[in-house]
């Protein structure tokens, strides 16, 4: 098992934290129950689960724009994933991050993230580098 | 990223803490997506309901604010999330309204347009040709850089309200020409007939499209379709694929001939009877009791209010049943000199001014009013709305307030 996976550089802070995992896709306004701190839509593969303080691994955003300002408001709560890695980012995804301070990444060399990371994996995101590293 | 001496300038903060935020915010955005440098915008459409703000989100604007900063170039808002004349009987608190009027209060103090409305393509100022723009709002960026071949990525409400501050924006995605060329080729093989009907179809090429980065390229649409139907097929793509701009040929700017799909080698993609019927599926109830339907998700058009005043003149709907109706101020004043807004709410609608449904906290006002069963014809709204606890359902326009008359969903 590689011990690093590269990626493109991103956004936000050096983070570590536990993997929460799933091909699908994410929207904070379509998929979240910001309220409680979980996935509230049903058809989402995460749905129930809480995403509070894990690092988030998924395919690609959906439509919407509000997520921009929904991850500076989660952050705010402390009711927020530590990170959140992509196969790809949108733009709202990316620019949410940057004004919440979290950790994003995208693109990576070895292939689909949803399963090069299992969830349960602790895993340090370091965006400026373009890097995830397993800790374990 | 290359900077010019005036974007230097800002980044060193000559020009006061606000225009330092959001230079330095448009570089982290820029950088993740390789731009090599800025591009001026000539206008900026900001996305910023309350729910999506939240407390943090109103302080942050407001401490911009008192800088007594002022946006440089011409900026306009989407809906709000309050209509301010009619909030309590939905089921809004005053704590929603406060936080509406204070980030209203913050944006009039930059200079801010409050036009309030993700029709402004339809209304306001629509973008030309080539022109650099902000804007937010799916539905308004895909079809701005669809219908009207102007240039914009998705800016969420602080990546506009930075470019609305610094007149420019990151030059990545669809500023540049070789993110507009289509990747992805479908063939319409079921026409569209009305606005759901488009609505789904622009939903299921958007599912299949999957991603903000894939451009679909579409044919073999038989009839050029109306701005309304073009805007209810943009904001389902974009709802369901993320997806900012389309080609459909022979009807938009830059897929004007047949050759330029010929000319494409990508494989085709039929969006036949099964695809549109697989999108539908899950939003099929027939039989069911409605608790409420929705026009929205766009704000409807004039020629869409004058529709549903047609339809709904001379009928009541079931006590059982609500209904909502969502336009900009700009649509109303008209509306209501028409005799429009009568009609609907002499059937028993609702006409909120300025604000979209599920821009409204959607999860409290279903909550409030026992709403659970929820019929539209926006294909985007039924896509949003499951995860705000709702059951959505589609159905056309005139089925839309059949069922309502009936307390039950006909078809």
């Amino acid at each position: 098992m590689k011990k690093e996976l590269k990626c493109h550089i991103g956004i936000g802070p050096k983070v570590e934290g536990v993997a929460l995992v799933a091909h699908d896709n994410f929207s904070a306004r379509y998929d979240l129950d910001r309220i409680k701190g979980v996935f509230s839509r049903p058809q989402h593969q995460l749905f129930g689960k809480s995403y509070k303080d894990v690092i988030l691994v998924l395919n690609t955003a959906k439509g919407g724009v509000a997520t921009a300002w929904m991850l500076y408001e989660m952050a705010s709560r402390k009711i927020a994933p530590k990170a959140i890695l992509f196969n790809k980012a949108n733009t709202i995804l990316a620019q949410g991050a940057a004004l919440a301070e979290m950790a994003m990444v995208d693109r990576f060399e070895d292939g689909d993230v949803t399963t090069l990371i299992k969830s349960g994996d602790h895993i340090m995101v370091r965006p400026a580098e373009g890097k995830v590293i397993f800790l374990d | 990223m290359r900077l010019n001496k005036e974007e230097q300038a800002m980044l060193s903060g000559d020009f006061g803490p606000a225009i330092k935020w959001a230079i330095e915010h448009q570089l982290q955005v820029g950088r993740m997506f390789d731009a090599e440098d800025m591009v001026p915008v000539s206008q900026a459409h900001m996305m910023a309901d309350p729910e999506s703000l939240g407390e943090a989100g109103v302080a942050f604007t407001e401490k911009l604010a008192e800088t007594d900063i002022k946006v440089r170039i011409p900026m306009i808002t989407d809906p709000r999330g309050i209509d301010l004349n009619y909030y309590e009987p939905l089921g809004q608190t005053e704590n929603m309204a406060n936080l509406e009027r204070r980030f209203i209060a913050a944006c009039k103090n930059m200079g801010i347009t409050m036009t309030n409305t993700c029709i402004n393509y339809q209304t306001i100022m629509p973008p030309v040709f080539g022109e650099h723009v902000a804007f937010g709002d799916t539905g308004v960026v895909i079809y701005s850089n669809s219908v009207c071949g102007a240039r914009s990525n998705f800016e969420g409400g602080p990546s506009a309200l930075a470019a609305g501050l610094t007149g420019r924006t990151p030059r990545y995605g669809l500023h540049l020409d070789n993110k507009r060329i289509p990747t992805k080729r479908f063939r319409i093989m079921e026409q569209p007939q009305d606005l759901m009907d488009w609505g789904v179809l622009g939903a299921a090429i958007g599912r299949m499209a999957g991603s903000y980065w894939e451009v679909p390229i579409i044919d073999e649409v038989e009839k050029t379709p109306t701005s309304d139907q073009l805007k209810h097929f943009g904001a389902a793509m974009a709802s369901y694929g993320s997806v900012p701009l389309f080609h459909l040929v022979g009807v938009t700017p830059e897929s004007q001939n047949v050759e330029d799909v010929d000319d494409t080698d990508l494989e085709i993609i039929n969006v036949d009877r099964e695809a549109i019927s697989d999108l539908k599926k899950p939003f099929t109830a027939v039989g069911e009791h409605v608790d409420v339907v929705v026009f929205a998700a766009p704000q409807l058009s004039i020629i869409e209010m004058a529709e549903l005043a047609d339809i709904c003149n001379g009928r009541h709907r079931s006590d059982a049943t609500d209904v909502i109706v969502c336009t900009s101020a700009q649509v109303y004043g008209d509306a209501v000199s028409m005799g429009y807004v009568d009609k609907i709410e002499t059937f028993g609608g609702r006409v909120l001014v300025g604000t979209c449904f599920y821009q409204q906290y959607a999860r409290e006002i279903g909550e409030a009013n026992g709403w659970k069963r929820l019929l539209s014809n926006s294909a985007k709204i039924v896509n949003i709305l499951g995860g705000y606890g709702y059951q959505p359902s589609l159905a056309s326009m005139e089925a839309c307030i059949e069922s309502a008359e009936k307390g039950r969903i006909v078809s």
